[in-house]
């Protein structure tokens, strides 16, 4: 069975919501759609307070080349355009919308009806990636990185394959495995969309083999797509991660930053953006809705739900048996790489794969005891870094010693962290040391 | 004999060809050291606290015979020495210094647990830079101190504390240099290095918060909410409002304390100043406000 070589952890998966088939969340009463839902340059508003939206309208236009357009992911009426504390901790400006009925735009297509490649053979890549852009479409595993960008490689690169990360190796998370169970074909399509997109032969979809229903239906559907080769990989955290997932399927390692995945001829999108691509490309339907997981061990109903961007967590909840009485956290993402929401009103965006409400217990730190020197944290590092090393020139503002041991390769996974028996806020101190290496070398390449 | 001989002429000859070589070589490679280097940093605290931008103190003097040679000190201050250092400087080089204020560190939020009440609980790292990527702190201002004592493990000069009823740091007059190193470490620029003024007295808006008026009296009850009151009570031009937030310019401000006054939330702070006598004009507004407070308590 393949996986990465270098570190790694293997935390208990509790997938709690694998058996519960998606189902649609209720439209919220206002829904506060955000204008900061991916990384790059925000949105900006096209809208104003008063104006009628249907369902799928463009609301903000994209400022950029890195940076995406926002549809309306409800109809009615603009309220205002405030700030909000969202996902993110911080207040950040959003389009707040009045829901009124449920009028989508005429050009989308509602219908459930497969359209495949051979109904559209018009299609180029350039039609495709321009659908993409117009779409809005982020990296949907929780990164948010514009997808069009991704599909565009720099010049001088040449895609050679495209890898579809159906690993989900969050813990808990099953927003990813149900949407393989129940629209196979769907993200068959939308791989060969990719891959047309960006003109190479070879597609993988790969996926870790604690989802065995989901391994065999698609090794059934993938017989009529001869290109797309489905490859189960052993459970390990953090596969997900793009670098890990390259080099579990093709061996490949990716070199330190600034370099790309596409350095090694690897085009990775996750299977929810591919299942969005499928649905901008060939239903005109742009990225307003996602699956996100609702979970916890102490939540009466855990669940898979289609919710609209924008939707406050609060009424996910409510749908899902509502908040248990002794919830210490919620976190917005998974356990591993997720963030504690600040409030419970924070809307779904684009980045949202799950809500985890963990309870007091689970939810409390341990307190950090001295260091032991016993190098777990070196041995669980997936990018061969020195966690301890860069915590502590961290954590004594020793930037350039953090700098020489590759901190900005970091990416902030927690496996050191968790694997840490002193329970040192390894990771605490290492995303502080690269936020401010990276401040540094930004400001050094601007002079 | 001759074995002797041979060793003290092989021996005379590789001396004398060192001797050569050393000595083209010091003549060659000399550095010249301007001595004034040596007393200017003679003179100096010898802190090496580097607040005065340069690496320590020796670097500082060589700046400054650097500035001389141009002719100038100007802009040259050692924060921890501050005038009579500098005046020191100046007659070692042959120059004269202009009077420079010294200054000290504020910190620029009254944002106690009292008057901002926590939103969230942080448990984590003790540092506001790593408090700050888990979003915007404990309570719901954004722009305010988080508490995490971050200035006070910059500040070599044990000049800082973080006062555990308010959560907010304190500053030692007596013992802050206004090195500067809390400014440039705290990562909310909470910390201002401001003049210390006449008999250490000053006018500061304690408030760092530029939301709009509304959302800032909302998060905090000593927030400035950019009303403008302050700056229409000045009667020197001394107070702007720039992004919802007052600002003092210590340069112009008199110290008549009128904007202290005015302020609707308290945000405006008379450091140093003694306990104000009753006034006569005073007495009836808070007789009058006594009353009402009552009513809104029934």
């Amino acid at each position: 069975m393949k996986t990465f070589k270098i570190g790694g952890v293997h935390p208990s998966e509790s997938k709690l919501s694998a058996k519960s088939p998606i189902r649609r969340a209720g439209l919220p009463k206002q829904a506060v759609i955000s204008l900061y839902q991916h990384i790059g340059a925000p949105a900006k508003p096209v809208v104003a307070k008063g104006d009628e939206v249907k369902v799928g309208m463009l609301i903000a236009e994209a400022d950029g080349f890195v940076s995406v357009p926002i549809h309306s992911s409800v109809s009615g009426k603009v309220n205002k355009i405030d700030a909000v504390v969202d996902a993110s901790g911080y207040r950040r400006p959003a389009i707040f919308v009045d829901v009124e009925g449920d009028e989508w735009e005429s050009s989308i297509d509602q219908s459930e009806d497969l359209v495949t490649l051979a109904d559209h053979p018009e299609l180029t890549p350039e039609t495709i990636i321009g659908k993409v852009k117009a779409a809005g479409i982020v990296g949907m595993g929780g990164a948010t990185f514009p997808c069009h960008v991704k599909l565009s490689p720099p010049k001088g690169t040449k895609a050679e394959c495209v890898i579809i990360n159906a690993v989900e190796c969050e813990p808990y998370l099953t927003a990813d495995h149900r949407l393989m169970l129940e629209k196979p074909d769907e993200i068959l399509v939308g791989t060969e969309l990719v891959m047309k997109a960006v003109g190479v032969e070879k597609g993988y979809i790969g996926i870790e083999n604690n989802k065995p229903d989901a391994i065999s239906l698609l090794a059934e559907r993938v017989k009529q797509h001869p290109h797309i080769e489905i490859v189960p990989l052993q459970v390990k955290y953090p596969q997900g991660g793009e670098k890990q997932l390259i080099a579990a399927v093709t061996g490949r390692e990716v070199p330190a930053p600034p370099a790309l995945p596409i350095h090694v001829g690897a085009v990775v999108q996750n299977v929810g953006t591919t299942f969005a691509i499928y649905e901008a490309v060939m239903k005109n339907k742009p990225l307003f809705e996602r699956v996100i997981t609702v979970t916890g061990k102490d939540l009466r109903q855990p669940s898979n739900l289609l919710a609209r961007i924008g939707t406050p967590m609060s009424q996910l909840i409510e749908e899902c048996g509502g908040l248990p009485g002794d919830t210490g956290k919620v976190i917005g993402g998974g356990p591993m790489m997720g963030k504690a929401l600040m409030h419970l009103d924070v809307p779904v965006c684009k980045g949202s794969s799950g809500l985890l409400l963990l309870g007091e217990r689970e939810a409390r730190r341990k307190a950090p005891q001295p260091c032991i020197r016993c190098a777990k944290c070196v041995s669980a590092c997936p990018m061969g870094l020195e966690p301890y090393l860069l915590a502590t020139a961290s954590s004594l503002r020793k930037w350039d010693v953090a700098e020489e041991n590759g901190i900005t390769s970091c990416i902030e996974c927690g496996s050191c962290q968790f694997t840490c028996p002193s329970a040192r806020p390894i990771l605490d101190n290492v995303r502080m040391g690269k936020a401010t290496v990276m401040a540094l070398i930004r400001a050094r390449n601007a002079k | 004999m001759n074995v002797i001989w041979i060793a003290v002429i092989i021996l005379g000859v590789v001396g004398l060809v060192s001797a050569v070589v050393l000595y083209a070589a010091s003549k060659k490679f000399a550095v010249v050291e301007d001595e004034r280097i040596g007393k200017v940093a003679e003179v100096l605290p010898q802190a090496n606290c580097g607040g005065c931008g340069y690496p320590g103190c020796s670097g500082f003097a060589a700046a400054c015979v650097k500035a001389a040679n141009a002719g100038s000190l100007e802009g040259m201050l050692c924060p921890v020495g501050g005038q009579p250092v500098m005046e020191k400087v100046a007659g070692i080089l042959g120059l004269s210094v202009g009077a420079s204020a010294p200054k000290v560190a504020v910190v620029r939020c009254n944002g106690t647990c009292a008057n901002r009440p926590r939103v969230v609980e942080y448990v984590g790292v003790k540092s506001c830079r790593v408090q700050l990527l888990a979003g915007t702190g404990e309570t719901a201002c954004a722009f305010g101190c988080l508490g995490g004592g971050d200035c006070v493990a910059a500040c070599q000069f044990g000049a800082l504390s973080i006062n555990p009823e308010t959560g907010l740091p304190e500053v030692d007059e007596d013992l802050c240099t206004a090195c500067g190193a809390c400014v440039k470490t705290c990562p909310r620029k909470v910390i201002e290095l401001r003049p210390k003024g006449p008999k250490n007295r000053r006018m500061v808006v304690k408030c760092v918060n530029r939301d709009k008026g509304a959302v800032a009296n909302k998060v905090c009850k000593a927030s400035c909410i950019g009303c403008g009151k302050c700056v229409k009570a000045c009667p020197f031009e001394a107070i702007t409002l720039n992004n919802n937030l007052a600002y003092i310019d210590p340069e112009k401000c008199r110290l008549c304390r009128k904007c202290e006054e005015a302020c609707p939330k308290g945000a405006i702070h008379a450091i140093n100043f003694p306990p104000r006598k009753p006034k006569e004009s005073a007495q009836p507004v808070a007789a009058g406000e006594t009353p009402a407070a009552e009513k809104q308590g029934a």
